[in-house]
């Protein structure tokens, strides 16, 4: 046999150690790999888009898992240009109280009062698309139907009928990464009596909204609706909000500036009547506190024989 | 004579790697948390596990997303905060296992040395456990303690007294031959 001249012999050595050293660390890892190769990237449905149900005044694409229940207390002070007698609005308060029952992971119903207006609302809200991790579908789609009856004490007596108004709603959002979610919504609201004679019944909006995280539990939000053909005749607005959620535990916790002093859709939508430009501008906040009341399926068991 | 030699090893070495492996057919892996305000477990049934009794090697690796909790809120908070398992997905273990008598067909008090991740950290553990061998099956069972801090999980101070600082996690897995 020839022979191999030593240098080359140590670069053959070499070379099959190294060979081997890859080897034996691939053996070390092959095992985890295998296990990966076999979960398979799976097409989930994205969670969290939003921290809330809520994104200031107006609902996010979210409905909470089957049997919880959020107890809802909002509140917008008066306006901060109302000057120091009235302590820049810190002395005003409207509130809208709010209990909402998640039926199914994707059914929402809930009820509120809201002191403005002495108004009862009760709402549907439902899933009906799901957006998907790893190129699933794009998107989640949710359609929201509101009705309200405004219960104040009028000069003259009005039929129940003429206290009603129905809002629909289509609400679109893409979770574009873990901090960056936006929202699209398409709104028609009805009102079956209007104040004055040029005062439309059916006011069509579109909002837009959207959040982005500052931190793991706080993010920041905004909301505008553009209405297409209310009344200019009164003084109206679209409504613009700007808020920081903050989220502890059970609690979501939601603080800011709006122009707009309803805390339902056909109020804050259609019905808005400071410039946030002029400085109308009510400071707020949302306080949502869920309870499981249900829980769908049972903990796993361990297997016998341990 | 060498180069044939070489190529020998090293074409049979992968022959030994995938010799004798055991795959889970069960698994069930738990956490708990003990804190003065609540206590808080979580169960999952969908993580996998591969056991070489060649090599002595062991692997596990656990979807975090299939954690279930008694409270779906505290589900999201897990995955969305805590865990961000949208960018670590998965905790796994690769690691050897020590003290373990091959011929032995009694169960036996054994240790596994190797890497622990949990979002997206890797440390180097070592963990104790039980494995029963059968006919052709293996059993493992494991109790260990995961402190958050060492995993750059952070618990906010307003739950602190909600959620302990270690976490005790259990592991079983029913293995058969592959």
């Amino acid at each position: 046999m020839r022979k191999i001249n030593p240098n080359s012999r140590r670069i053959l050595f070499s070379i099959g150690i190294l060979l081997l050293f890859n080897l034996s660390t691939m053996a070390q890892d092959d095992l985890l790999e295998m296990l990966e190769e076999e979960q398979e990237p799976e097409s989930t449905p994205v969670s969290a888009t939003f921290k809330s149900t809520r994104i200031i005044n107006g609902h996010s694409i979210e409905t909470r898992k089957a049997g919880s229940m959020e107890v809802i207390i909002q509140h917008r002070f008066g306006r901060i240009n109302s000057g120091i007698e009235n302590f820049f609005g810190l002395d005003e308060a409207y509130i809208r109280i709010g209990l909402d029952f998640s039926l199914t992971d994707k059914l929402t119903v809930g009820i509120g009062r809201s002191s403005e207006k002495a108004t009862y609302d009760g709402f549907l809200k439902y899933k009906f698309l799901e957006q998907k991790s790893n190129g699933g579908f794009p998107f989640t789609a949710t359609a929201f139907f509101s009705a309200a009856s405004d219960t104040r004490d009028r000069p003259v007596e009005v039929d129940f009928k003429h206290t009603l108004s129905y809002v629909g709603e289509i609400l679109i959002a893409r979770k574009f990464s873990p901090g960056f979610s936006l929202q699209m919504m398409p709104v028609w609201v009805h009102r079956n009596l209007v104040e004055t004679p040029e005062d439309v019944n059916d006011v069509f909006a579109l909002g837009i909204a959207g959040r982005q995280k500052i931190s793991r539990r706080s993010a920041l939000t905004f909301e505008y609706y553009y209405q297409f053909n209310n009344t200019t005749d009164s003084p109206n607005y679209n409504s613009i909000g700007l808020g920081i959620d903050i989220e502890t535990g059970g609690h979501v916790f939601q603080i800011h500036v709006t122009n707009s002093r309803g805390m339902i859709e056909k109020e804050f939508i259609a019905d808005t009547d400071g410039d946030f430009w002029d400085g109308d501008i009510h400071i707020g906040f949302n306080l949502i506190r869920v309870f499981q009341l249900k829980r769908d399926g049972k903990p796993p068991k361990p297997m016998e024989g341990y | 004579m060498n180069k044939t030699f070489f190529l020998l090893i090293v074409l049979t070495f992968p022959i030994f790697c995938f010799a004798q492996k055991y795959k889970s057919i069960k698994s069930y892996v738990r956490f708990y948390s003990e804190a003065p305000v609540e206590n808080i477990e979580a169960v999952n049934t969908k993580s996998t596990s591969i056991f070489d009794a060649g090599s002595k090697r062991i692997a596990f690796s656990v979807p975090i997303r299939d954690f279930y909790f008694a409270k779906a809120l505290m589900q999201e908070h897990f995955n969305e905060n805590y865990m961000e398992s949208e960018k670590y997905p998965t905790a796994t273990f690769s690691g050897q296992i020590v003290g373990l008598d091959p011929n032995s067909s009694a169960t036996q008090q054994v240790k596994a040395e190797g890497k622990l991740s949990i979002h997206g950290v890797e440390k180097d553990v070592v963990i104790e456990g039980e494995l029963k061998p059968g006919e052709n099956y293996i059993k493992v069972k494991s109790k260990f303690m995961v402190k958050l801090e060492d995993y750059n999980i952070k618990v906010p101070s307003i739950v602190t007294y909600n959620i302990s600082e270690i976490i005790e996690v259990t592991v079983l897995f029913d293995y058969a031959k592959l």
